[in-house]
């Protein structure tokens, strides 16, 4: 069980190292010099020089790959936004909670609607309600989260006026928010519940259950829901990462201060360390979440726990 | 697998059928996915001919019909700068399927060949592309996409390349799976037996015997590209106006919401119904090709 655990985070090192890479090489590569742009337009050729010299702008690629790496590891230091000229990570410290509450909000209303969605469309499949679900469900699928956000706005915060449509301090303002997120995630947890609830219940040990006189309810429950879960919790953590970029989109229609907002404002403004560094927060923690989900693993499927004992 | 058992499967009560035909006919039973492919039928149409189809030209303005809610004379309406709303989408339809479509493109030529090496060499190989993959995979695909497209800039095939890249390693992970579990298979033994390359079994033997779940990711893959471009060109990282893409007219009329919601209205549903029927054609396509669905 300790072994699986200290594996799968040992694991995690290379993952965030190479994610670090990509965000890096896509930054080294992206048009514009850095010094010029911190520097701003109106500095000397000499002074840029010597900010090159002293921030190493002109060592050779790993070399700087390497000092990001350190830097990132022991100051906590990625870079520095071209337009405020602070340091990234401390925007993004600052930003980021609102983006988990949004994308945490978003997850546990997917939970709460989806699972129960899918089981009964399970136990009544190709009933009406099945097939209302599962149309309901791609409809969902489908839609775009900033166009839902959008018309959410029209029907609730314009025509209605029941909700606000900016801000997130308080808990009416969250709605809309997490709503317009969640709709993706919504279907997808119903479709996967519904999929992986059929699968189990033909099994053998559920006609068992039954056939010892068990209750109904106890059986879709405890014997089938306990087995169909599984798959459903992976695709959970999957899901947070998709929450998390779909975040992006959701603040900036919501005008939600958070690490999407940021980013894209910095998209518009080209301020690129700032996207990145946006990026690699978003990923480390999506690593993380799927980290836990497969820690969780192990306390809920006991074959992961027979492996490693 | 899918050879073995289409020949058994088909022959067994009903007349035989060649694969395409077959497939034709199991999805011709959903009609979800028929009114999905009738749909698309009709949104690559109006790409085609949207010349010919479109009432006005995408960037003809009007400055004294701004705003305007839908009339005999707009059907949809005008935008702020008085453009017809229904050309508008007519043109944009070009734009979405054309980035859909090379976005997957790209994806399906990059993951599929590394995929196809991963699994069919195995081994050194395997590992190296597949812990690569894994580091993609550990991006979310839209943020990857937004990464990317941020520092290529915008334009058409920016947007393409980055929505293609930021799909790439699913479809690596998908081929090496039906490559792997093709492999071990004795038709492919068999071939090796006769002297055919590798190149040759991979290209005649193993590809086509997985088609199957490429078919059916790669339709479900031009919705979410085609969603992901929407999304790019949303926050001003896509096409560029006056270019009609519908991510960007719903970005543009996202500030008159207020006033005049039908400039987002018609842009977003059509993205939807985009999406909604691509997605209604992948399902049923995935039913009618996994032989073990058959009912």
């Amino acid at each position: 069980m300790i072994r699986y655990i200290l594996r799968r985070i040992l694991f995690l090192i290379p993952v965030i190292v190479g994610v670090a890479f990509c965000v890096f090489t896509l930054l080294y590569f992206t048009p514009g010099d850095p010094a010029r742009m911190i520097l701003g337009d109106m500095a000397t050729e000499e002074a840029i020089q010597n900010f090159r010299e002293a921030e190493g702008l002109n060592s050779p690629f790993f070399v700087q790959f390497g000092n990001y790496i350190y830097r990132a590891v022991t100051k906590g230091d990625i870079g520095r936004s071209y337009m405020t000229k602070r340091p990234v990570m401390n925007e993004i410290m600052q930003a980021f909670p609102a983006t988990l509450k949004l994308s945490f909000f978003a997850i546990l209303i997917s939970i709460v609607i989806g699972i129960p969605c899918g089981i009964l469309s399970a136990i009544k499949q190709y009933s009406i309600f099945d097939t209302v679900i599962m149309i309901l469900a791609m409809v969902g699928l489908s839609m775009p989260v900033f166009w839902l956000g959008l018309l959410m706005i029209i029907l609730f915060s314009v025509h209605l006026g029941w909700l606000p449509s900016s801000g997130f301090d308080t808990f009416s303002a969250m709605i809309l928010p997490s709503l317009a997120l969640a709709a993706q995630s919504i279907s997808m947890v119903t479709r996967m519940t519904r999929s992986s609830m059929l699968e189990v219940v033909n099994a053998d040990y559920i006609r068992t259950a039954r056939s010892k006189g068990q209750k109904e309810s106890v059986v879709i429950l405890r014997h089938a829901l306990y087995n169909a879960l599984i798959p459903v919790v992976t695709l959970c953590g999957l899901q947070f990462g998709q929450l998390l970029s779909g975040a992006i989109l959701t603040e900036s229609i919501f005008a939600i201060p958070g690490v999407g907002r940021i980013m894209v404002e910095a998209i518009k403004t080209r301020d690129f360390p700032m996207v990145q560094g946006g990026v690699l927060a978003i990923a480390i923690v999506f690593s993380v979440v799927n980290l836990a989900v497969d820690v969780l693993y192990a306390f809920i499927d006991p074959r992961i726990k027979a492996q490693y004992k | 697998m899918s050879v073995k058992t289409k020949t058994n499967g088909a022959s067994s009560n009903r007349k035989q059928r060649s694969g395409l035909a077959e497939v034709m006919f199991r999805l011709k039973k959903s009609p979800l996915a028929m009114f999905g492919l009738g749909i698309i039928a009709l949104i690559v149409f109006f790409a085609i001919f949207a010349d010919v189809v479109a009432p006005y030209k995408f960037y003809a303005q009007d400055l004294d019909h701004m705003f305007e809610t839908p009339s005999r004379a707009h059907l949809l309406g005008t935008d702020e700068f008085g453009r017809d709303i229904l050309s508008r989408l007519i043109y944009g339809a070009r734009v979405s399927l054309q980035v859909g479509f090379i976005a997957v493109s790209i994806a399906l030529i990059a993951g599929g060949t590394l995929g196809a090496a991963a699994g069919y060499y195995g081994g050194k190989t395997d590992n190296i592309i597949m812990r690569v993959m894994d580091v993609l995979l550990a991006i979310p695909q839209t943020l990857l996409a937004i990464a990317i497209a941020a520092s290529l800039g915008p334009g058409l095939l920016n947007l393409m390349i980055a929505v293609g890249i930021s799909a790439t390693p699913r479809y690596a992970r998908i081929v090496r799976s039906s490559v792997l579990s093709i492999r071990g298979m004795e038709f492919i033994e068999a071939a090796h037996a006769v002297g055919s390359s590798d190149f040759r079994i991979i290209m005649k033997h193993i590809i086509p015997n997985s088609m199957a779940p490429i078919i059916v990711q790669s339709t479900l893959g031009v919705a979410s590209a085609i969603l992901n471009a929407a999304g790019l060109s949303f926050i001003g990282l896509g096409i560029q106006p006056p270019n009609p893409e519908w991510g960007a007219m719903l970005s543009g009329g996202r500030q008159y919401i207020r006033d005049y919601p039908h400039l987002t209205l018609y842009p977003g549903l059509t993205i939807m119904t985009t999406i909604l029927a691509l997605n209604f054609l992948g399902d049923g396509l995935r039913d009618a090709l996994d032989p073990k669905q058959r009912r």
